[in-house]
C-alpha cells in the first residue's frame, strides 16, 4: 500500500506567457508506516508536490497512485482516493471557523454524516492522536498557542481517518518547544501506522525524524535517501537554501578526521564518539 | 587621538505613555567606535526601546544621552544624529518606500538633499554591498523576504551613517540567508561600522565582540562575548544553540580550550585531531 508519483511533470499558468514549471520530471513514493520529509528552497517544487499526493493538481504528464489506482481530474474516484490522504496546509489554523476546538475537529466527519457516539469517538480519537488534552477540546482555538492550534488543525485532518498525513511545513511559525512537541506528536502519528510525509526546508528536522528524505531543487529531484546518505550528498552538493546543521556539519568534520560518527548523531553521541577516539598523551 | 564613545548613555529611562512599568530603567552603556555589540534580551526587555533612543527617534525621560558627542535632548542635534545612526527594523515591509528597488535606495540620501551625482555613487555602492547590484531595476515588492531585508539594509547604508542599529534584522531570513546578511554585515564591521545587533538568537551572537544582556529595562549583563558563552547564558532564559551545546559539552572534557568560538569550524579546528 503506496503512494507513487512517477516522473511527475506540472506547470502553473500553463500555455500562458506566465507559464512556470515547477515539477520536471519527480518520482516519489511513500509506503503506510514511514516518514518521509520532502526537503528543498522556496520554490523547489516541494508544495506542489505534496497537492499532487492527495490529488488537489494532476500532473501534466507522469502519474500518481494511491494504493495501486490512479485517477484522472473530475472522475468520480479522485473523490475516494482522496478521503485516503490528508493533507495539512502551511499555516492551517489560519482557515479555523469554529469557536470550539471540539466543532472545528468533528467539522469533515460530521459533514460526512457520522452521528452520535461514533462522532464523539472520532473526535476524541483525532484529539488523543494529535495530543490535545480532552480539556482543551471546549476551549476557543483563537485562544490557544500556536503550537495547540496547530494541533488542533491537525487533529481535524486526522478526523477524517487517512492512511496518509501529508503536512506542509508543520512547524512553520513554532517557538523551539512547538516544534519539538509537534515532532513527537507525528511520530506517534505514524506508530499508529499512518504515513507521515512532511514538507519542510527545516533540513535538521528531516534529518532527525525520517526513514527517507527527497530533496528536491528548482522542480527536480536531486537526491533520495536516508538521512544518512542525504547528509553525506549534501556535504559534498550543497542545494540552494539547504542549509546542514551545526551538528551534522561536526559529525561531517569528525568523519574526515578518522572518527566514525553517524551524521543524525545529536550531541551526545557526538561527544561520546570524542570520548572513544585514542587521544594522544600530551 | 582621543577615541570618543558613538553612544554614551547615563541612567536613561524611558516609559510609553500608559504603561505602569518603564520600558527602560536606568541604562548606564559606553559603546566605542567599531564595536560590535550583540544586544540580547527577551520580549518586553526594552532592547527595541533602546535601539529607537540611539538615533533619537525616541528621547528619554531621565538620563544623558550622548551620540557621537551630541546631547539628544538637544533638538538642533537631532538631524545630524539620525544621518550618522542608521536603524533597520525587524520586517523590511515596513521601510520600503519605493516601488523600484534603486529608487528606495535613493529616498535617503535625497532627502540630505545631496548632488545627483553623490546620490547616485551611494545607491550603487550600497547595492554592490549589499548584492542587489543586478536588481536594481526589479519591483520592490516583486523581491524575496530575504532580498527586502538586504533592500532595507541598503537604504540604511546610503546614508553613510558612522553606526548601524538592527533591530531582530535577521527574522525573516531563512538559515542560509541569515548566514550570508551577517556575513555581510561582518564586512562592514571589518571596515570600522559600529554595530548594535539586537537579537534572541544565542547563534547569531558569534560574530559579536561585546554581549550586552537586557532584563527589565537594565543592563543584567555586559563583556566579552567569548566570556559570555564560556557560561553566563546559562543564567539566562535562552534557547541554546546546539554549537553552544556541543561547545559546552567539549569544553568540560578539555577536548577544546575555553574561548574557542562556538562555531563548528572553530571547534572541529580545537580538536586535537
Amino acid at each position: 500500500m503506496a503512494i507513487a508519483a512517477e516522473d511527475v511533470f506540472y506547470s502553473y499558468n500553463a500555455g500562458t506567457p506566465a507559464e512556470h514549471a515547477a515539477l520536471e520530471g519527480v518520482s516519489f513514493s511513500v509506503e503506510r508506516g514511514e516518514r518521509v520529509s520532502i526537503v528543498g528552497h522556496t520554490g523547489s517544487g516541494k508544495s506542489t508536490l505534496a497537492q499532487h499526493l492527495n490529488l488537489l493538481l494532476f500532473p501534466r504528464s507522469g502519474s500518481v497512485s494511491i494504493d495501486g489506482v490512479s485517477s484522472k481530474p473530475g472522475s468520480p474516484d479522485a473523490r475516494e482516493l482522496r478521503r485516503k490522504v490528508g493533507l495539512v496546509f502551511q499555516y492551517p489554523e489560519t482557515q479555523f471557523f469554529a469557536e470550539t476546538a471540539r466543532d472545528e475537529i468533528r467539522f469533515a466527519p460530521s459533514n460526512w454524516g457520522m452521528r452520535g457516539d461514533d462522532l464523539d469517538a472520532c473526535v476524541d480519537e483525532a484529539a488523543d492522536a494529535a495530543g490535545i488534552e480532552p480539556s482543551l477540546l471546549d476551549s476557543n482555538p483563537f485562544s490557544m498557542s500556536g503550537g495547540q492550534r496547530r494541533r488542533v488543525a491537525i487533529a481535524s485532518v486526522i478526523a477524517m481517518k487517512p492512511d496518509y498525513l501529508v503536512l506542509d511545513e508543520p512547524t512553520a511559525g513554532l517557538d523551539a518547544a512547538g516544534v519539538r512537541g509537534l515532532e513527537r506528536i507525528l511520530s506517534d502519528i505514524r506508530a499508529r501506522g499512518l504515513a507521515v510525509v512532511q514538507v519542510t526546508h527545516d533540513l535538521e528536522s528531516a534529518l532527525a525524524h525520517s526513514d527517507r528524505i527527497l530533496v528536491l531543487e528548482r522542480g527536480r529531484a536531486v537526491a533520495s535517501g536516508t538521512p544518512e546518505e542525504i547528509a553525506v550528498f549534501l556535504a559534498d552538493n550543497p542545494v540552494q537554501g539547504l542549509l546542514m546543521p551545526p551538528t551534522a556539519r561536526f559529525a561531517m568534520g569528525l568523519r574526515s578526521r578518522g572518527i566514525d560518527v553517524s551524521v543524525t548523531s545529536g550531541v551526545p553521541e557526538l561527544v561520546s564518539a570524542l570520548e572513544k577516539a585514542e587521544r594522544p598523551d600530551e | 587621538m582621543e577615541r570618543a564613545p558613538v553612544f554614551s548613555f547615563r541612567g536613561v529611562v524611558y516609559s510609553y505613555g500608559g504603561s505602569c512599568s518603564p520600558a527602560l530603567s536606568g541604562v548606564d552603556l559606553e559603546i566605542m567606535p567599531g564595536e560590535w555589540v550583540a544586544l540580547l534580551g527577551a520580549n518586553g526587555s526594552g532592547k527595541s526601546t533602546l535601539a529607537k533612543i540611539c538615533n533619537a527617534l525616541l528621547l528619554p525621560a531621565q538620563g544623558d544621552c550622548f551620540v557621537l558627542g551630541m546631547d539628544v535632548s538637544a533638538p538642533e542635534n537631532i538631524p545630524l544624529i539620525r544621518q550618522s545612526v542608521a536603524l533597520v527594523f525587524q520586517n523590511p515591509e515596513d521601510q520600503i518606500v519605493a516601488s523600484i528597488v534603486e529608487e528606495d535606495v535613493a529616498f535617503g540620501p535625497e532627502n540630505l538633499r545631496l548632488p545627483q551625482a553623490e546620490i547616485r555613487r551611494r545607491v550603487d555602492a550600497a547595492l554592490e554591498l549589499t548584492g542587489l547590484a543586478d536588481m536594481k531595476r526589479r519591483g520592490s515588492y516583486t523581491l524575496s523576504g530575504g532580498q527586502k531585508q538586504r533592500l532595507a539594509l541598503a537604504g540604511a547604508l546610503a546614508l553613510e551613517p558612522r553606526a548601524l542599529v538592527l533591530d531582530e534584522s535577521t527574522s525573516m531570513l531563512d538559515p542560509e540567508g541569515r548566514a550570508s546578511f551577517l556575513e555581510r554585515i561582518g564586512e562592514l564591521n571589518t571596515h570600522g561600522m559600529t554595530m548594535i545587533q539586537i537579537t534572541h538568537r544565542m547563534d547569531e551572537i558569534f560574530f559579536a565582540s561585546r554581549v550586552v544582556v537586557l532584563q527589565s529595562g537594565r543592563v543584567a549583563w555586559d563583556g566579552e562575548s567569548s566570556d559570555f558563552w564560556d557560561g553566563p547564558y546559562l543564567s539566562f532564559d535562552f534557547e541554546e544553540p546546539p554549537e553552544l551545546a556541543l561547545y559546552r559539552e567539549l569544553k568540560a572534557r578539555g577536548f577544546v580550550p575555553s574561548g574557542t568560538i562556538p562555531r563548528v569550524d572553530d571547534l572541529l579546528e580545537s580538536l586535537w585531531l
